[in-house]
């Protein structure tokens, strides 16, 4: 390895943001070494989008939702479900503890650890806007700065979102149940609420305030109806809100240790 | 914890002994700077380990009592990825050697075994190259051979310099391994010093045992501080009878006498 220890570049490379570029390198290798993380992280989206597509087949009214749906559940399947499961693995495993002990900074680490899991939202989303091109006849997106910016306030928030969450997760094995029963029903209701205008108002509500469905319908302008940020301020808002909730939460609670007892 | 009072010096390694729950870790997860003390006063190394200075992580390595590693990685991988923390690291094949793991080096670390696991807990907070370690129960659930192995990595340590805090239960890795030992119950310190002085010191209590079994086949132990009078009054006995002493014994006191001496529930 070129920054080995030893080598000339190694002394100027102990910056902070060097020692986060190592560990993002690290997570990344341990990532793909996990085949069943790979196969949720990419096939699952092609999947769903594949059988919502063979369902709503020729419907373009139809597809044209149904990606940036799938866009959404991408953003908080990469982010709010992987470092949930993430983090819990690390602290229970005693991974977390470890780090703890040597002189990394928290910041350099975390760091690492949540560009991995963006570097995955990135791919998915690139995954999802090529079938939409290529498969699905929504043409390229309309809005790409509308598509980044809702792309990276879904990340940070549903990033913040799954560590905080995380600390409410008491143990490795009951992670999965605790995961879906907040990821499916969010995605349920969100899908719902977005795909139709019949909803029951209570649902639209609970949906509107939830950070899924806004996401989706900032996705949808940006890709497909190229409405503009502007008439998605309110999304953007709500989105907002619970980033800043999350990312309180995520602070307030970390724990580095397994709890006793 | 109701007061501990040590010193660890430079270059030594020093034993804190004594059974489960008396504050072993405890004390020494205050010194690592994972717990916060409630009172009294903690250097290491010449800073408070509550405030977590990066620049003291780079000076200390810690084996922990129980420390996790990704299920994926090697051990060479996972001691180039550590060295890269630290200023001044060791060579990564160096330790891979010191710690018994050049056979393994490429291994994934889900396919290692325990003991190797533990080997693996002492490369990485080796390979830093720390003045002081701190290794917690480092052979706990070390088979026989193993913990020879792990012996010699820790005596390996002592010659390379290093200052190691050792926490066990065990009576023999404390008098194998420490130049000092502190015996701790209940938070507090029963006794301190070099092994060889607790066994010996007066106050230390601890007696020669000498057992035999005699004629009708009856075990008999006795402890005394003078064994020499006591084989002359048992052999001289024995001789004037016509009895043999079957199985006779001397045993030295040990640390676990003194140990168990200590700790013992009154």
């Amino acid at each position: 390895m070129a920054e080995g220890p030893g080598s000339p570049a190694f002394g100027r490379l102990r910056h902070p943001l060097g020692s986060t570029w190592r560990q993002y390198r690290l997570e990344r290798r341990m990532f793909w070494r996990n085949p069943s993380a790979a196969f949720f992280n990419f096939v699952l989206p092609l999947l769903f989008l594949l059988a919502g597509g063979a369902i709503l087949s020729g419907e373009q009214s139809q597809l044209n939702r149904l990606v940036p749906a799938i866009a959404g559940m991408s953003v908080m399947s990469t982010t709010f479900t992987a470092l949930a499961y993430n983090v819990v693995f690390l602290r229970e495993r005693g991974v977390l503890k470890r780090i703890r002990g040597v002189p990394l900074r928290t910041g350099s680490y975390l760091g690492g650890l949540a560009a991995n899991a963006v570097t995955n939202t990135a791919l998915q989303i690139a995954i999802v806007v090529l079938a939409g091109r290529l498969v699905f006849g929504i043409g390229w997106p309309k809005d790409w700065p509308e598509l980044i910016v809702f792309v990276v306030a879904g990340v940070v928030c549903m990033a913040a979102l799954g560590v905080a969450f995380a600390h409410a997760i008491p143990n490795f094995e009951s992670t999965a149940a605790y995961v879906n029963a907040v990821f499916l029903p969010v995605v349920f209701v969100s899908f719902y609420a977005f795909d139709t205008s019949k909803a029951p108002g209570f649902v639209e509500t609970i949906a509107d305030a939830l950070p899924l469905k806004p996401l989706i319908e900032g996705l949808y302008g940006a890709m497909v109806s190229g409405a503009g940020l502007g008439a998605n301020l309110d999304e953007l808002a709500v989105i907002g809100l619970w980033g800043v909730f999350g990312v309180w939460l995520a602070i307030r609670g970390f724990t580095w240790e397994q709890r006793r007892g | 914890m109701r007061g501990i009072d040590i010193e660890v010096r430079r270059g030594e390694v020093f034993g804190l002994l004594g059974p489960n729950g008396a504050g072993k870790t405890t004390t020494v997860e205050i010194l690592e700077g994972y717990r916060k003390r409630t009172s009294g006063e903690v250097s290491v190394l010449g800073h408070d380990p509550a405030l977590r200075q990066i620049e003291l992580r780079r000076r200390i390595g810690i084996v922990l009592q129980s420390g996790g590693i990704y299920s994926q990685i090697t051990p060479r991988e996972a001691l180039a990825h550590w060295a890269s923390f630290y200023p001044a690291p060791r060579g990564v094949d160096e330790v891979l050697a010191l710690s018994g793991l050049t056979d393994q080096a490429d291994v994934r670390s889900r396919k290692l075994s325990g003991g190797q696991l533990r080997r693996l807990d002492l490369a990485l907070a080796l390979v830093g190259d720390p003045e002081l370690m701190f290794l917690d129960e480092p052979t706990t659930g070390f088979d026989p051979e193993a913990r020879r192995g792990a012996w010699e990595t820790v005596r390996r340590l002592r010659d390379l310099g290093k200052t190691v805090l050792l926490t066990t239960h065990y009576l023999d890795e404390a008098q194998a391994l420490a130049d000092r030992v502190a015996i701790v119950k209940d938070g507090r310190v029963l006794a301190i010093g070099p092994p060889r002085e607790l066994i010996t010191h007066p106050s230390g209590a601890a007696r020669y045992r000498v057992a035999w079994r005699d004629a009708r086949g009856e075990l008999h132990e006795r402890q005394t501080e003078d064994p020499t009078q006591l084989l002359h009054e048992l052999t001289g006995e024995a001789l004037a009878n016509g009895e043999t002493l079957a199985e006779l014994s001397v045993g030295r006191p040990t640390l676990e006498d003194v140990y168990l001496e200590l700790t013992a529930d009154v």
